[in-house]
């Protein structure tokens, strides 16, 4: 018998995920919002995605290259930030813009953080915040590319359903079912994206608690905002705030980035409330009609003393009941 | 109503399909017998035979060390050869005592009793205690001390924990199903004790041909119940099996019996029976032989002290080189380097995995996801632990409940980025316990 046997501490055994199948399968779930994005937008939409995944990849290779660090591009993690920042942008975004977002999630927001795992913020938030700020004209002009497959539906003052609503026009809600509005290339959608938010809960990436506390308190926020604010309750306009934006896209595929949400079960419960009310105060009370981006890095920062104040009591110490 | 459970806890390949179907098979030892002074949790045994002594099966050939400590009695006859150090399945060396098997098997005289009603309360946990019997789920922890409990009033639960949850092992499965009479034999001995309490028979539910069986067989049991668990890992450990059933929590300061519980596994109930029944002190246990390099797995009933290697070629030996050999489950056995080591009074099973995933998964940065997290059953943040453990931040440790952990592998098991986290919160665990000890 082989007398150079392996030797280590118990567990034995290992289960299959990995870090790169996960990031692979988030991936996988963004193609419905992808493919959409393609139709809706036309070859220009792929064109900015390519560029961004590209970008990131790049930076983070040549950051891990010249620093003479493991390459680990193999995760599969900067193609997803290349990915969502894209689905981030509008479609006629110029095409060094998603070169400059990328270098910026990649290079400031997440290697010089210390990589993977260590980040504060989310790299592709950041990365559109980044240039929401420097460009504000270009990454808010939503007019739809020529080249596009689909009819767009158009909202009477030509803006994006939010911005109309919050013009005072009423929208309809089931082109934002389906997506063919303007908007970011990712984010229009709703039913693309839950097919993929699908795939990440059938697969255990992710799981409701940050999505559903997100969509909920959010839900809530708009409920009293209506019979406060606006003089009763609206159903229409509380469904196209929750189906319309980049709610759906940020509450299952941004703000449950796991690198830069509370670790602390009941502190994912109070950063998706924090994020839903966030959201809410700046979409109702903002300049802007947006305000997922900025809900959830701004809630990023949140993150340890969300923690701090969660750490949960251990088994037997008189924590909370078996579920 | 569900089937009970705790919360948390994984499910990893199960492998009992190796080995579950063979019946357990009796084996006698061939060469020389080590019986390692120190089987149990306490002070070591202390030797009463010396070299050249004459011995039979079931003589006392050490002594127990103190109250919380186990004598230990030779399961074949033959002659001393020597006391002295041997390697264990922990890696270390240890003082043993080696018998050469004359294969007479030559047998002291047991006691046996008619009724179980002749005996008071005292003489139980006496025959216990003279019969050397441990935890043999693999803390080997004094059995008469645990049946000892300073307020036996209090105890309301016996458990016996058939949860058997390591994945491969099957030697619970078996004795349940070829000797339940001895399994409820053994409850109704320990339920002697206890005036108040009732038995449950815990039984995961991959084991449903258990559970039907015990469940006829305690029938007209007004004491005794039959309890289906959720197969599910760490299900079989103490804390969560009591919660599971029971519904009470305990915790890192509190014994099972400050929850009014006291549990034992199979084997160890099937000793109690024949200690207290037969007179029979314990020199045999049930250990699987298995793994996908085993030629042939098999369960046996072996005697302790038998040397591993015996094992495998009764299994047939090998049909691959093995990467990796452990003693007890896959999630809470040692890897071993080597098969020339005795077999215990806690040794489970014997376990040959062909390829280790341990080696073959490199550790990546953490990610945050919170799969330690979901999958503890002590409801600890395991990536933060395993950090405050690698940075020696005791203060931290200890403020995120690090001295909670029960050290069952879930965490490890399940992180996707390869971390060895079990492994990190267990040595740190250890050395805070080692650090009280000195200031105390």
């Amino acid at each position: 018998m082989n007398d150079m046997l392996k030797v280590s501490a118990s567990p034995h055994i290992r289960s299959k995920t990995s870090t790169d199948k996960i990031m692979m399968l988030v991936a996988i779930a963004l193609l419905p919002a992808s493919l959409f994005g393609i139709y809706n937008f036309g070859i220009r939409a792929l064109l900015v995605m390519l560029i961004s995944i590209a970008s990131c990849v790049a930076t983070e290779w040549l950051y891990e290259k010249g620093l003479h660090k493991k390459c680990t591009i193999g995760d599969f993690s900067a193609v997803v930030t290349g990915l969502l920042l894209a689905l981030n942008m509008p479609p006629t975004i110029p095409l060094w813009m998603p070169i400059i977002g990328g270098v910026f999630a990649i290079l400031i927001v997440k290697q010089l953080f210390g990589g993977l795992g260590q980040n504060i913020m989310n790299p592709a938030l950041a990365g559109r915040c980044f240039l929401m700020i420097s460009f504000a004209g270009p990454m808010t002009d939503f007019t739809v590319p020529s080249g596009a497959f689909a009819t767009v539906y158009d909202t009477v003052s030509g803006a994006t359903p939010l911005a109309a609503m919050k013009a005072g026009e009423t929208v309809e809600l089931m082109p934002l079912l389906i997506g063919n509005i303007k908007g970011t290339i990712g984010e229009t959608s709703a039913i693309a994206l839950l097919v993929g938010a699908a795939v990440l809960l059938y697969f255990k990436v992710i799981d409701m608690r940050i999505p559903g506390t997100y969509i909920g308190s959010f839900a809530v926020f708009m409920v009293l905002y209506e019979i406060f604010g606006m003089g009763g309750l609206d159903i229409n306009h509380l469904l196209c705030e929750i189906f319309g934006g980049g709610l759906i896209l940020g509450a299952f595929f941004m703000a449950t980035d796991y690198v830069t949400t509370p670790i602390t079960q009941n502190g994912q419960i109070v950063y998706g409330c924090v994020l839903g009310i966030l959201t809410g105060i700046f979409r109702m009370f903002g300049g802007s009609a947006e305000g997922v981006s900025y809900a959830i890095i701004f809630s990023n920062l949140l993150v340890p003393l969300i923690e701090r104040v969660t750490i949960p009591k251990a088994f037997g110490k008189g924590g909370a009941k078996k579920a | 109503m569900g089937l009970l459970t705790f919360k948390g806890g994984i499910h990893p390949y199960d492998g009992k399909d190796l080995s579950k179907e063979k019946p357990i098979k009796k084996l006698l030892p061939k060469g020389e017998l080590v019986y390692p002074l120190s089987q149990h949790i306490g002070a070591p045994a202390n030797p009463v035979v010396q070299k050249g002594d004459h011995v039979k099966v079931g003589q006392v050939i050490a002594e127990a060390g103190g109250f919380v400590s186990a004598p230990i009695h030779a399961s074949v006859s033959g002659t001393v050869k020597g006391i002295e150090p041997r390697l264990t399945v922990t890696g270390t060396m240890a003082k043993a005592i080696i018998v050469e098997n004359d294969n007479q098997y030559e047998t002291v005289e047991y006691e046996a009793v008619d009724s179980l009603e002749s005996l008071s309360k005292e003489e139980i946990i006496k025959k216990v205690q003279a019969a050397g019997i441990v935890g043999m789920g693999g803390a080997g922890f004094p059995t008469h001390v645990k049946l000892s409990p300073r307020e036996p009033d209090k105890i309301e639960y016996i458990l016996v924990n058939g949860a058997e949850c390591e994945p491969y092992l099957t030697s619970d499965y078996r004795r349940m199903l070829e000797n339940p009479e001895w399994v409820i034999g053994g409850l109704k001995v320990i339920l002697q004790l206890f005036d108040r309490a009732k038995g449950y028979i815990c039984i995961e539910d991959n084991k449903p041909d258990c559970i039907a069986k015990m469940t006829e067989l305690t029938k007209g049991e007004s004491r005794i119940e039959v309890k289906p668990l959720k197969t599910k890992y760490p299900q079989g450990a103490e804390r969560c099996l009591i919660h599971a059933t029971t519904g009470r929590d305990v915790n890192s300061s509190m014994l099972p019996a400050d929850a009014g519980c006291i549990v034992d596994n199979i084997d160890t109930v099937v000793a109690i029976h024949h200690a207290v029944m037969w007179g029979q002190p314990l020199m045999h246990r049930v250990v699987t032989v298995t793994g996908d390099c085993v030629k042939d797995p098999r369960n046996f009933e072996i005697c302790t002290g038998t040397n591993y290697e015996e094992l495998v070629e009764e299994a047939g030996g090998l049909k691959m080189e093995p990467e990796k050999i452990i003693v007890g489950g896959p999630m809470m056995g040692n890897a071993v380097y080597g098969l020339k080591l005795p077999s215990t009074k806690t040794s489970s099973a014997l376990l040959f995995l062909s390829k280790d995933e341990v080696s073959a998964s490199p550790e990546t940065a953490c990610i945050n996801c919170g799969k330690c997290v979901t999958g503890c059953p002590a409801n600890l943040i395991p990536s933060r632990l395993a950090t405050y453990a690698e940075n020696h931040n005791e203060e931290a440790f200890v403020k995120w409940e690090g001295m909670e952990c029960v050290a069952c592998g879930c965490c490890s098991f399940s992180c996707p980025a390869k971390r060895p986290l079990t492994q990190a919160i267990k040595s740190m665990r250890a050395m805070v316990l080692a650090n009280r000890k000195k200031k105390a």
